[in-house]
């Protein structure tokens, strides 16, 4: 077996008195599928806020791809090949659906130094772009500010600006949060489709995008890891129904 | 957009030509303007583009004003003097002071902007080869090739020579892809650093850049008027420019060149009807503020764009 792409020792978050993740220790293969569930508060997107640099561990670290990540700064990070979503949209409202793309795709090329360069061509002509748009969906809305998408539109859009840093690792914070039925499974087509070399952490609700996307399942409760394994066999986990698959009622 | 263009082209050809065509006050008054103009652009570049508060701009102009001064003076009337030394000096200083501001944000990024204008306003102040409070008086125009710049039309065009440089390479600078980072930045700081931008980089060069300028606009300044006084360092100074921005429009260039006319000149026409005329700029200030916030340029769109 190879080494991990991303390994986590150990982490701790203290908030406080609280501690809102507790020794967590995950490893996550290259060209995984990973989905990361659990109730309210067990601290799945502290998580991410660690492996992407936004937090600091106040115990143990982060490795990506056999190097220790934690200390880095989040731009750091994310110029190794970390790119995330978020679970509230978070792009750029006043700017076009396809220059938050651009934006993305451009991040650490030597010409955004270049103070008077002649002004790049419209976003929606560049091939980064609508490559990523067609990837997304949003195809077709390229001009559209971003602040006037849809919901929906706006969730892929989330979607498109994390993936159009090419990315090797995929952080993905709920990526149906607030969707109808409708977009949801087309938020679902969207992630099946994404290319393997993208490896991919999930946190996520609903549990039909997690059995039918992932390829193993961690589930967090109270800041620790309670389970982890195929989805079949966490899904038969009576630890993990009683906490979570049970009592929310989203199963 | 083109007809934008030929509307600006004609506005510089007829402000090219004022020398010729009216008396010499509005002819002073035109290039106070054009001055004004130059540093309040460089401070929309700041806060239009970057999302920038800074309240301390008023240290680059006022360098800019008593280095150009002091050269001018005491070395030699030449462009170097005018041009190329408050440029180095106000980007030397930016670049200092900017390092230091841009770790913080909000309200703490225009605090300790403005404690750092306070601090180069009290050196100046308190400095007696810097003439203290009367600042430095005598200051010559520099003598290019054949030109001279005593005479009113050719100091002139120099200035108007400085403002198309000023607009063309900033409107360059917004446009460029560096532009477009800034812009990002100003939309959403946190995603940008999340997408692997090295954020402060860019603020910091967004303020070198604005404090280079504002340098070249307070050593016209000075040339200008003659003198360098520790006004131009204070922070009323900052908060004019910061007026020009905001009642002309912020983060676009054009704006706050009609917000430095707007200033300009209702603080001519008015102060020779009363004292108080602070008063009545104060009120249309909070006018904009509260019914029009894109300023004089959006109001202007939004009549066009019917």
């Amino acid at each position: 077996m190879s080494d991990p792409l991303l390994r986590c020792h150990a982490l701790t978050r203290r908030f406080g008195a609280l501690a809102a993740l507790n020794g967590v220790s995950l490893e996550v293969e290259a060209r995984e599928r990973r989905a990361i569930i659990g109730p309210n508060g067990a601290g799945k997107t502290t998580l991410f806020d660690l492996i992407t640099g936004e937090l600091t561990p106040s115990a143990g670290h982060v490795e990506f791809a056999g190097r220790t990540i934690s200390g880095l700064p989040p731009h750091a990070v994310a110029r190794r090949g970390i790119s995330r979503s978020y679970q509230r949209t978070n792009a750029f409202r006043h700017l076009t659906a396809g220059e938050n793309l651009r934006l993305a795709a451009a991040a650490g090329a030597r010409e955004n130094f270049r103070l008077l360069a002649a002004p790049p061509p419209p976003a929606s002509t560049s091939a980064a772009v609508r490559e990523v748009a067609h990837a997304v969906g949003l195809g077709a809305r390229l001009d559209i500010l971003a602040g006037r998408l849809s919901h929906g539109e706006q969730r892929q859009l989330e979607l498109g600006i994390a993936l159009a840093t090419r990315p090797r690792l995929l952080l993905l914070d709920e990526p149906t949060a607030g969707m109808s039925p409708a977009e949801t499974q087309r938020m679902v087509r969207l992630l099946a489709a994404l290319p393997r070399e993208v490896t991919c952490l999930i946190i996520e609700h609903d549990m039909d995008l997690v059995f039918t996307l992932a390829d193993r399942v961690s589930v967090l409760h109270h800041g620790e890891v309670l389970a982890e394994g195929l989805p079949a066999a966490v899904r038969g986990d009576p630890r993990v129904h009683e906490v979570y698959l049970g009592s929310g009622g989203e199963a | 957009m083109r007809s934008a263009r030929r509307l600006a082209l004609a506005g510089l050809v007829a402000v090219a030509a004022l020398p010729w065509l009216v008396g010499s006050y509005p002819v002073k008054l035109a290039q106070e303007i054009l001055i004004w103009g130059i540093f309040a652009m460089s401070l929309d570049l700041l806060m239009g583009y970057a999302g920038m508060l800074s309240f301390g701009h008023s240290a680059f102009f006022g360098l800019g004003g008593y280095v150009a001064a002091l050269a001018l003076r005491g070395w030699s009337p030449s462009l170097v003097s005018a041009l190329v030394l408050p440029a180095a000096a106000a980007a030397a200083a930016g670049l200092v002071v900017g390092f230091l501001s841009i770790r913080v944000s909000g309200v703490y990024f225009i605090m300790l902007t403005l404690a750092f204008s306070q601090m180069f306003y009290a050196a100046a102040f308190n400095a007696e080869w810097l003439g203290a409070s009367d600042g430095l008086p005598g200051v010559p125009r520099p003598r290019l090739i054949g030109l001279d710049l005593d005479r009113t039309e050719v100091f002139h065009l120099y200035i108007l020579a400085f403002f198309v440089l000023a607009l063309v390479a900033l409107a360059r600078v917004v446009r460029s892809p560096f532009g477009r980072v800034l812009r990002g930045v100003e939309d959403n700081e946190r995603r940008m650093v999340a997408l692997g931008y090295a954020v402060r980089r860019f603020k910091l060069a967004a303020f070198v850049v604005g404090a280079t300028i504002a340098g070249v606009a307070g050593s016209l300044e000075a040339q200008f008027n003659g003198y360098i006084s520790p006004e131009a360092l204070f922070w009323t100074t900052s908060g004019e420019a910061l007026l020009m921005v905001s009642i002309g429009g912020a983060g676009t260039l054009a704006g706050p060149v009609l917000g430095a006319a707007a200033f300009i000149g209702l603080q001519s026409l008015l102060s020779s009807y009363t004292e108080h005329w602070t008063l009545i700029l104060g009120a249309a200030f909070i006018g904009f503020v509260l019914w029009a916030p894109e300023g004089l340029l959006g109001l202007a769109r939004r009549e066009a764009g019917g």
